[in-house]
């Protein structure tokens, strides 16, 4: 396969389609168009496609989850504010345990916000964002490559476990353009059992997410749980860079792990030992490869556009065995590598 | 080592096409390489700019506040960018329509009226290529072959008689700048 030079929005878009995703419903909003108007271009050719511009974010969900409940591999996509929309979609599918694909390209929030690129949705994505109790699978891709390979293996994971995942992206993903190399995807493994498709002659099937009987209600929520639980302990991936002599090391995801990585490499220009450490999956986060990191390293910096979220996860990672620093650019601002290097430089300069 | 180039001017001038070829020919040639657009709430008109980030080792910012390039299709550009650029860089302006030159000492400027020129060649919509040829010229981030067949390539099966318009403007601008 070659390489090509592709923007995020369509990388996820081909990279669905080479994966088997045969419906797609979504409505437009930036920064995310690009992706529904790839799907729209290309989903459509494919045997057993279906593109739907639907009427609003709460159609889309719905249709997907519907879709899913067929058998067929589902993406829908979004930004912040259409993402709040779907939340009952995705709680519900949760509850049903469908397998499908959504991806956030987030923009400087709350309210309407802004287009710009922000990361103000990571409490929203990482706790589940509907009602009740369930959890999503949440991917933070940070390269072109990334999200091709992430949204693969979305699909994947979304089978494995039959629940909703998100891709957590911001608009700086979406419409950069990057060199990329579609990996070969995974055969789907999704057994027929899940899907229905009219019971025929045979018992009849049925997926629900209303379970009146409050014992039933309390199994079904004690079994998510426990699958959750197998996710937490088999799914979390992170990133180390620099992290082996580092004095400082600094906790970013997506678009910020890569200012900073700009920020490190002028750092240790001048001597300072600074490292990243990236979590790539969001949720589960990486929480026992960042404390077995504080037996070495006592200073961590979050750095995220957002005004503090994923700190909250580095403070429950640390639990006080290191001291932790925090700089943020919420709504839509995007600093540069240069600026957050000042940045660390301070906090470093105060270590003793 | 990175260097960045940051392309503007006004929607239609081709100016986002200047560097996703750009950013297809470093590619082409082995390099790290990102392309990042400005992208606006309107739907046509306005301004229009983007930044290629090409070098030897992984890119982390797509976004360059001191661009070591900088090249201006319009007035409007000109006045609006031409702080950004690193000092010792250089500006490529297109004479034909900016009259206005540069307040900066501390960079280098190069006026190519392209405009006129693609027109001279019988297609003003050639202009951006023919800046592209005074580009890769004085830059030599890529090889003029790489270029010209990655924008072949990106045109695809698009008219063969705008394939050798486009070689044509591309060897005027690449001419244009003396060594």
């Amino acid at each position: 396969m070659n390489k090509v030079l592709m923007s995020g929005n369509n990388i996820i878009g081909e990279a669905a389609i080479r994966a088997g995703c045969r419906f797609y419903a979504g409505y437009p909003i930036t920064p995310q168009n690009e992706l529904t108007e790839y799907m729209a271009e290309h989903i459509r050719s494919i045997e057993g496609g279906v593109f739907i511009q639907s009427e609003s974010e709460i159609a889309a969900i719905n249709m997907i989850a519907g879709a899913s409940a067929a058998g067929l591999r589902v993406m829908t996509s979004s930004s912040s504010p259409g993402i709040s929309l779907k939340q009952e979609g995705i709680s519900s599918m949760a509850a049903c345990e469908l397998p499908g694909l959504i991806v956030n390209i987030m923009r400087g929030g709350p309210g309407l916000g802004n287009i710009r690129p922000a990361q103000g949705d990571y409490f929203q994505a990482t706790r589940g964002g509907g009602h009740g109790d369930y959890r999503t699978i949440v991917l933070g891709p940070a390269t072109g490559q990334e999200l091709a390979d992430l949204t693969m293996d979305a699909f994947d994971l979304a089978d494995q476990y039959r629940t909703p995942v998100m891709i957590l992206a911001d608009g700086m993903m979406g419409q950069m353009m990057e060199p990329v190399i579609f990996k070969k995807p995974n055969p789907r493994n999704y057994p027929e059992k899940f899907m229905l498709r009219g019971a025929g002659s045979g018992k009849s099937k049925f997926i629900r997410g209303l379970l009146l009987d409050p014992i039933d209600s309390e199994g079904h929520n004690w079994k998510l749980a426990r699958k959750y639980a197998v996710i937490a302990q088999h799914e979390t991936r992170h990133e180390e860079y620099l992290i082996s002599d580092a004095e400082m090391v600094i906790v970013a995801y997506g678009t910020a792990a890569r200012i900073a990585k700009g920020a490190i490499k002028r750092l240790r220009d001048h001597g300072l030992k600074v490292g990243l450490f990236r979590p790539i999956t969001l949720w589960p986060f990486p929480e026992l490869k960042l404390r077995s990191l504080s037996s070495r390293v006592k200073n961590f910096l979050v750095f995220e556009m957002s005004t503090g979220q994923m700190l909250e996860d580095v403070r429950l990672a640390l639990q006080g065995y290191a001291n932790i620093d925090f700089h943020g650019r919420p709504g839509g601002a995007v600093p540069t590598p240069a600026e957050l290097a000042n940045v660390v430089a301070k906090f470093y300069n105060k270590i003793d | 080592m990175i260097i960045k180039a940051f392309f503007s001017g006004f929607g239609g001038q081709g100016v986002l096409m200047m560097g996703i070829s750009l950013a297809n020919a470093a590619m082409n040639k082995g390099l790290h390489v990102t392309y990042l657009p400005a992208y606006g709430a309107e739907m046509r008109g306005g301004t229009a700019n983007c930044t290629v980030a090409m070098g030897d080792e992984e890119i982390a910012s797509p976004v360059a506040s001191e661009p070591d390039y900088l090249v201006v299709m319009s007035s409007p550009a000109l006045f609006s960018f031409q702080n950004k650029v690193t000092s010792g860089g250089t500006i490529f302006i297109n004479s034909s329509i900016i009259e206005d030159r540069p307040l900066r000492r501390d960079v280098q400027s190069l006026c190519i009226p392209c405009t006129d020129m693609a027109q001279d060649l019988g297609n003003s919509r050639a202009t951006n290529i023919v800046m592209m040829g005074a580009f890769i010229k004085k830059s030599q981030i890529v090889a003029p072959d790489i270029y010209l067949k990655s924008l072949e390539a990106i045109m695809g099966s698009r008219k063969k008689s705008l394939a050798e318009i486009n070689r044509k403007a591309f060897v005027a601008g690449f001419d244009y700048v003396k060594d």
